[in-house]
């Protein structure tokens, strides 16, 4: 893997529509095949893990964006065949936000998005 | 030591109260949230527990009357008196204090006796709310549990005497004898169980799967630094997961011990499919009987057992080729009036507080009015609280976290370092006092308030709103997020954004707070309480609620 | 260099499940230091994992993953005795492999 491969503008991308532009996404079609599974409230914003997983065909590129961070996005998965198209990370998030799965399958774009809310903590019954 | 005639009525009141007939052949004794409450105390249940959304009117948000019509209990009743705030200083004279380890080991007893092979459950916030729990990092409820026969218990609060505590106890302590369980505490690494997720009992020749549920935010409602290596999180189809290993496994009856909360159980019971119950704990809902729950997979019974050791639930089931034919539940208030004290239990107690009794015996101060702390915005005792952190720290604004933990103590009744330390017994007590923004306050409130009135349970983390002293403040519980708090003013004057305030408050969860140390609060509290020998009914600082009129969570 | 990989590979039923725990600060270039100077990005970008010599993932990161970063995924295929092989590389052009052999 070189160094040049690495895909600056998306990650410089500072609004959703610019970095789904630059994964060459446009507007993906939401899709009930692609899933987010995640914690509804972080327990530490610093380390949230996701889960992401595509149950289309032919899943060529799984990718995580976070709405509110100050770049969307943030990692982009490129599967080999016989890779199943199901991925876990764990990613920062600054405050509660919408993180929004990407799936690029047979050259189309599908996507899913789930709230994440981050809390000051404290209290408790 | 009651008279000739007194003890007869006594025991004709506990027959009436005790003598549930036993059912079927499997038992489930269930506990929870006692709060290292060893000795009977008074508790105030609460006359505002709001529902919001679909929650609202709905079991668990009811109180007062309300409550009582939904559940068809007379008023002035014993019952009453148990489950509800209604009339609470004189039927507390009239039926006395509840709970303690010492009575309630003897209900346990009495109601195993009829049951054999019966399971003992704890549903964890066992091992912290009192000063000896405190002092001796929770081994005094470790000693009363094991001697009380409990056989499978989870936590939350338990998690605070931090992960190596926790370990050495499971490992140590309870090895043999307790089964720590829970299927969503994970090490923060790779994932892997820390405990068991459940245990599969052979009871009466039935095959029984107790799945653990720890209180999923405990590293966001305490401070995550206690179990720093440890990931928990509601793992809803991990549940899924585990319930199917459990009846692959062969158990005809599968049961979650649960410190979800009632809300989150309840949507729990909706989606997971093969539970046959949740016996739940954390929100400290004493409801008499369980919510039925309709899923794809069947239904599934819901139950929450109050706190403070004022409870014990008792659900029987009759389970006939290999499925629950049938159940039975009852909701035991403790009566430590009608039940003798244990001997055994009560030789226990006396001697693991001895060492400690000149110390929590001290009078700080006489109460004129009832201090209780349950309710969805204040208490009493919160409010004495916030009075003295004002006071003592010369500060403007106030903040008292919103705990459901606290015992109540009636008009006359001296206010002891025992009474003080239940109200505040935690590993991070710190006194803290921060210079905030309009702004950040308003972020601070509205933070908290998400955390209670989030129309979706999963989002709700179970304790009850921060407790404002000097700020006023308005709260619509049904508005969305970030628009909850309105028309907040400090002595008149709106309180304005970017100007900043002295705020004191305790119990941070960040880990610089310890850090930087601080006073723990019952220091303070217990100053003020020295200097004023007298206290007057707190003045509630309440918020002026909006539009949650004729609503049966809020006692008219 | 920085320190080895945590690597966890399992094969059962025909799924190899990989797992992998990376030592590295992942530094957002967003935080400033105690005089208020801003702390540089530094942070892995480019990923490659291998099963039994073919490449079964790449990944592209930026700064929002985590300290000490975590990444699990599936392959089918796989069986015990099968060497798992991890490379990354950050910013700085800095790299680091580790393998394990599949359980
Ligand atoms: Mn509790
Ligand atoms: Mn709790």
């Amino acid at each position: 893997a070189a160094f040049a491969n690495w895909d600056k503008p998306a990650f410089d991308a500072k609004t959703m529509d610019d970095a789904l532009k630059a994964l060459g996404a446009g507007a993906p079609a939401n899709s009930g095949d692609v899933q987010i599974v995640a914690s509804d409230i972080a327990e530490n914003g610093a380390v949230v893990p996701v889960q992401a997983i595509s149950r289309l065909p032919n899943t060529e590129r799984i990718a995580i964006l976070v709405e509110k961070n100050p770049n969307m996005l943030a990692a982009a998965f490129d599967m080999a065949p016989d890779t199943i198209p199901e991925v876990t990370a764990r990613i920062k998030m600054g405050q509660t936000s919408n993180v929004m799965v990407l799936v690029k399958a047979d050259g189309k774009f599908y996507a899913a998005a789930k709230e994440i809310k981050v809390t000051l903590g404290g209290c408790g019954g | 030591l009651l008279p000739g005639a007194g003890l007869a009525r006594a025991e004709a009141a506990a027959e009436a109260v005790y003598d549930a007939p036993a059912f079927g052949n499997v038992s489930l004794l269930h506990i929870t949230d006692c709060h290292a409450q060893l000795k009977p105390i008074h508790f105030r249940e609460p006359s505002v527990n709001l529902g919001i959304g679909g929650m609202a009117g709905r079991v668990p948000h009811l109180v007062g009357s309300r409550l009582l019509e939904h559940f068809n209990l007379k008023a002035g009743s014993r019952e009453a008196y148990a489950y509800s705030c209604l009339d609470f200083e004189n039927l507390a004279g009239l039926y006395g204090k509840v709970g303690g380890f010492a009575h309630l080991a003897t209900l346990v007893k009495r109601v195993r006796a009829n049951r054999p092979g019966a399971l003992l459950l704890d549903g964890g916030d066992t091992w912290q709310g009192s000063g000896t729990a405190l002092w001796t990092q929770g081994q005094d409820m470790v000693e009363a549990a094991k001697l009380l026969g409990v056989d499978i218990m989870t936590l939350h609060w338990e998690c605070t005497y931090g992960q190596d505590r926790v370990k050495e106890i499971a490992e140590k302590d309870f090895a043999g004898k307790i089964e720590i369980v829970a299927q969503n505490i994970k090490t923060a690494d790779f994932g892997d169980d820390v405990f068991k997720p459940y245990t599969l009992r052979d009871v009466n020749g039935v095959k029984v799967a107790v799945i653990g549920q720890a209180f999923p935010y405990t590293p966001i409602a305490n401070p995550r630094y206690m179990v720093a290596d440890w990931t928990f999180g509601i793992r809803e189809e991990e549940m899924q997961a585990t319930v199917d290993a459990a009846r692959a496994a062969g158990a005809a009856v599968v049961v979650v011990l649960s410190h979800n909360g009632m809300d989150v159980d309840l949507k729990m019971a909706s989606r997971v499919r093969g539970i046959d119950a949740i016996l739940g704990g954390h929100t400290h809902d004493g409801m008499p009987a369980p919510s039925i729950v309709a899923n794809p997979g069947g239904k599934t019974l819901v139950t929450n057992a109050g706190s403070n050791g004022k409870f014990l639930g008792v659900l029987d089931l009759q389970v006939t080729g290999g499925r629950v034919a049938d159940f039975r539940y009852r909701l035991m208030p403790v009566f430590a009036t009608l039940l003798p004290a244990d001997p055994e239990m009560d030789a226990l107690i006396t001697r693991v507080r001895a060492p400690y009794e000149a110390r929590l015996g001290e009078t700080l101060a006489v109460t004129e009015g009832t201090l209780y702390r349950r309710g969805n915005f204040n208490g009493s005792f919160d409010q004495l609280i916030l009075d003295a952190l004002m006071a003592e720290k010369d500060a403007e604004i106030a903040f008292s976290p919103g705990f459901r933990w606290g015992t109540t103590l009636l008009p006359g009744q001296p206010i002891t370092m025992e009474n003080l330390l239940d109200q505040t017994a935690i590993t991070y007590p710190y006194v803290t006092l921060n210079r905030m923004t309009g702004e950040q306050i308003k972020t601070v409130l509205e933070d908290v308030c998400d955390n209670l009135f989030n129309p979706d349970p999963y989002y709700q983390q179970g304790g009850d709103m921060v407790r404002v002293g000097g700020l006023s403040y308005a709260c619509d519980p049904a508005a969305p997020a970030g628009r909850r708090i309105q028309d907040m003013t400090l002595n008149g004057q709106p309180l304005e954004a970017s100007k900043s305030y002295k705020v004191a408050g305790w119990a941070p969860v960040a880990e610089e707070a310890k850090a930087a140390g601080g006073e723990p609060v019952w220091d303070l509290v217990a100053r003020h309480l020295r200097a004023r020998k007298t206290v007057a009914p707190p003045q509630l600082n309440l918020p002026t609620l909006k539009g949650v009129d004729g609503n049966p969570g809020l006692a008219a | 260099m920085g320190n080895p990989m945590k690597i966890r590979a399992s094969a059962k039923d025909g799924v190899t499940e990989i797992k992998i725990l990376m030592s590295h600060e992942m530094e957002t270039g967003q935080r400033k230091d105690a005089n208020g100077t801003v702390i540089p990005a530094w942070f892995i970008n480019e990923i490659t994992a291998k099963l039994d010599g073919k490449t079964v993932m790449q990944a592209q990161w930026g700064p929002s993953i985590s300290k000490n970063p975590y990444l699990a995924f599936k392959v089918k295929g796989g069986k015990a005795g099968d060497k798992v092989s991890v490379t990354w590389v950050d910013n700085r052009g800095d790299t680091r492999t580790d393998e394990a052999a599949v359980t």
